[in-house]
């Protein structure tokens, strides 16, 4: 049996590493979706229909998804980490309760109307179902990242002895909850979801525009097709660069308010200035290289690039080394890797976006091949990125947390037992490889089968869709029809 | 810990009082959910199936979200009874969980693919999470109040029998606004066959409670028990009779009234408690004055919103489905 500390930190990560990819994916639709109904509602292209009603439908599979794994987190706190809900509940169950209340009850109630409503109320009530459904999803965010962050830097609180326990006490709650942190994480996820969900619309548009124009299959609503290419690199033009920029903000705040995670983030052992920026790193024995705690590091890197980072402008500046910190570090080598997936991620996406918009203006969108490829290739990427910057984020914490004020393995419940412990975990693990094989496959079939089509939404402009885009135009590889 | 802070009002208590109307209000809405796939796992036909499954379709999500909000009450208003009464029921929650997500992805799933083995399984999820959920919460439910160490008890199982007859009262009142014939023929019968099932177990459970738990005797006593089983009875006629003349609407409240019924009468059998499994009063478990009075002005603002946003919702899909 596995120790029921180990086994529900683990169940933790494993449940919140597949619960984010829902909300992202809602997160991320939620401003598309708006703006595709305002355009139906305000007589545009049919083509703007077909987006609303496609990508509606991918949007209420999410939710209902992501309905069913968040629940499980909510409990969680109170099954697995029952000692942490009653230390900080006071501060911690809030937030919690507040999103269930001011987000999700809109997010619900007007998904109702959204997805069955569109024959039924007038184009006023549409609208607002389509506003009331994104504004709810995206303040779900704020609830649930006023509560994260203040488990990064708490403040706003005292820790009292109360019948012999340890408890937190609520003493100020706009320094709690208006929590500095708060806004970095808010603008970066926020920026991420939509980004994510913009790489993920391109990538499959993609695959349907490089089919009907390279390979010359004829491709139904391949207009559709091209519409969501153009829409998705104009949303990845503005977030790309902003992601990095905030990015490298956002790290000089970790560096000032989580010296210990930001040093995990670089792999600095040793208090130093002028410390380079690791691009690449091994550890110089073969008996190290499985040891997250190897310190013998052969590197390639940028000198002074990570006192630069942490400074904001200076090669020379001091970074305190993970030795100079009591207790136990957060796994380095986990954080260290993350946060580079995360930044080469973040570099690439920047890259695509400018490929695409230079190919766009030059009116060679759907010519170039390479970078169709490279779009289908990068559909789940932004969705990695998401994941190992949570990965920084929460295990960079560790062995905290709450940061400074509860250690992780004092938060998990007394009581469970390891057999009960291991049981939920093996049901999580085959229980959400299944789930998310089912999403995958249901979003597979949705992608395959493609919008409506402009004759089923009872288009009488007639013209059958090949004809009113361009024709199927091969280019390099593929033979003609 | 004191309460007695903004205007002398005595927010512990209400508190109290808020969390149970939550789990009872999520009981009302997701019980009709939770009812129609009970009967959808009577009905063989596949356009019955179909056609009860398009009468939540609107709904559910929205409904399900009362349960998101009556564990986001608790934790935040009584923290340790969230971390010890979830905690001691482990397994339990977790049934809860696994129940939750096969009623709301056999829907979902059903409609990706057209063929009759992938259909009838997916059904199968839908109805069993159906009629799992309530039982399982009943015997949460159940459990609570006994303060249980153990998660099958006697009084749990019959609380979550309880619950599941009320979710199918419930849920055939629904049918009958929603649906014609044959199913709006046969709900009349489930809706009987249930409201007479909810009669006997809710007497059972009381016995049970009565027999098993000497504690909780004075609490029953006091509440005059041959008066509440008079008004069960009461209640039950009501909505039989507004059900067979045809005043669906009078018979779904009716369904509703019980259901407050039965959580209003765990609510106050366990007062002034809140966790008799490990002996926590009300005034032991409640957070401190700050945070619980801006949890309650967020209540106040929050509650009626989310009330008109129902309101709206039902309006819009309201009357029966296929004219």
């Amino acid at each position: 049996m596995v120790d029921p500390v180990a086994a529900s930190r683990l169940q933790f990560a494993i449940t919140t590493i597949v619960h984010i990819v829902f909300p992202v994916m809602s997160m991320g639709l939620a401003p598309f979706l708006i703006y595709f109904t305002w355009k139906e509602i305000r007589g545009g292209d049919v083509v703007y229909e077909q987006l609303r009603r496609f990508w509606s439908h991918i949007f209420a599979v999410s939710f209902v998804v992501g309905t069913v794994t968040g629940l499980v987190l909510e409990f969680e706190f109170g099954t697995n980490f029952a000692a942490f809900s009653e230390f900080a509940g006071e501060l911690f169950g809030g937030p919690l309760a507040t999103e269930g209340m001011m987000a999700f009850m809109l997010e619900a109630t007007f998904l109702g109307i959204f997805v069955y409503g569109r024959d039924r109320v007038s184009d006023r009530m549409y609208m607002l179902s389509a506003v009331a459904v994104g504004v709810g999803t995206w303040l779900s965010a704020v609830w649930i990242l006023i509560a994260n962050s203040w488990m990064q830097t708490p403040r706003g609180y005292e820790v009292v002895v109360e019948n012999g326990q340890r408890v937190v006490h609520l003493t100020d709650p706009v320094a709690a909850y208006l929590n500095p942190r708060f806004t970095y994480e808010f603008v970066h996820m926020q920026n991420a979801a939509v980004e994510s969900v913009a790489l993920f619309m391109a990538g499959i548009a993609a695959y349907h525009v490089f089919r009907h124009h390279v390979w010359g299959v004829s491709v139904e609503s391949v207009a559709f097709w091209e519409t969501t290419l153009k829409v998705s690199i104009v949303a990845l033009v503005v977030t790309a660069p902003l992601q990095v920029l905030h990015g490298d903000m956002y790290a000089r705040h970790v560096f000032e308010t989580q010296p210990h995670k930001f040093a995990a983030m670089e792999a600095v052992w040793e208090t130093a200035s002028y410390v380079p920026e690791y691009i690449i790193a091994f550890p110089t024995s073969v008996e190290q290289l499985l040891d997250p705690r190897a310190k013998q590091i052969f590197g390639l890197g940028i000198p002074g690039g990570a006192s630069w980072l942490a400074s904001g402008g200076d090669p020379q500046a001091t970074i305190q080394g993970l030795e100079s910190f009591p207790g136990p570090h957060p796994p380095v080598a986990l954080v260290f890797w993350s946060f580079r997936i995360m930044v080469a991620l973040g570099f690439w996406f920047i890259l695509l976006a400018v490929w695409s918009a230079y190919r766009w203006y030059r009116g060679e969108l759907v010519e170039d091949d390479l970078l169709h490829k490279a779009l289908m290739g990068s559909t789940p990427l932004g969705f990695l990125a998401v994941e190992v910057g949570w990965i920084v984020t929460e295990v960079g914490r560790q062995p905290w947390l709450v940061q400074g004020v509860l250690r992780t393995d004092a938060g998990v419940s007394p009581g469970i037992t390891g057999t009960e412990a291991t049981l939920t975990l093996v049901g999580f693990g085959l229980g959400y490889t299944l789930l998310l094989a089912l999403y995958l496959y249901v979003l597979w079939r949705l992608i395959r089968a493609g919008p409506p089509t402009r004759r089923e939404l009872g288009d009488d402009a007639g013209t059958s869709e090949t004809d009113e885009s361009t024709a199927p135009t091969p280019s390099g590889g593929g033979g003609a029809e | 810990m004191t309460a007695e802070y903004a205007y002398g009002l005595p927010l512990d208590q209400l508190w109290f009082g808020l969390v149970f109307a939550i789990l009872g209000t999520f009981l009302v809405l997701d019980g009709f959910d939770f009812g129609v796939g009970a009967i959808f796992a009577l009905r063989r036909d596949h356009d019955e199936r179909e056609a009860l499954l398009d009468v939540i379709g609107p709904f559910w999500h929205a409904n399900e979200v009362w349960l998101v909000v009556f564990g986001g009450a608790l934790f935040a208003a009584f923290p340790p009874v969230y971390a010890r009464l979830f905690s001691r029921h482990y397994l339990l929650m977790f049934a809860v969980l696994l129940a939750l997500a096969a009623r709301g992805l056999g829907p979902e799933l059903r409609h990706q693919r057209d063929d009759a083995a992938w259909q009838r399984w997916w059904g199968r999820s839908f109805a069993a999470g159906s009629i799992a959920t309530p039982v399982l919460l009943g015997l949460f439910l159940g459990n609570w109040l006994v303060g249980a160490t153990t998660t099958i008890t006697l009084v749990g199982a019959l609380t979550g029998l309880t619950a599941l007859a009320l979710c199918v009262l419930l849920g055939a009142a629904f049918i009958r606004l929603k649906l014609g014939d044959p199913l709006y023929a046969a709900a009349r019968t489930y809706g009987q066959a249930a409201a007479a099932s909810y009669l006997v177990l809710v007497v059972a459970t009381l016995a049970a409670i009565w027999t098993r738990h000497p504690g909780l005797r004075d609490a029953i006593t006091a509440l005059l028990p041959l008066g509440l089983v008079a008004l069960t009875v009461l209640v039950l006629l009501v909505f039989v009779g507004a059900l067979r003349v045809g005043w669906h609407v009078a018979a779904f409240v009716a369904g509703a009234v019980l259901t407050y019924g039965l959580v209003a009468l765990v609510a106050v059998l366990m007062h002034p408690q809140v966790d008799p499994g490990s002996g926590l009063t009300l005034a032991e478990g409640v957070i401190s004055p700050l945070p619980l009075a801006m949890m309650s002005g967020v209540s106040v603002l929050l509650l009626p919103l989310v009330a008109l946003y129902f309101v709206i919702l039902y309006s819009e899909f309201r009357g029966p489905l296929h004219d």
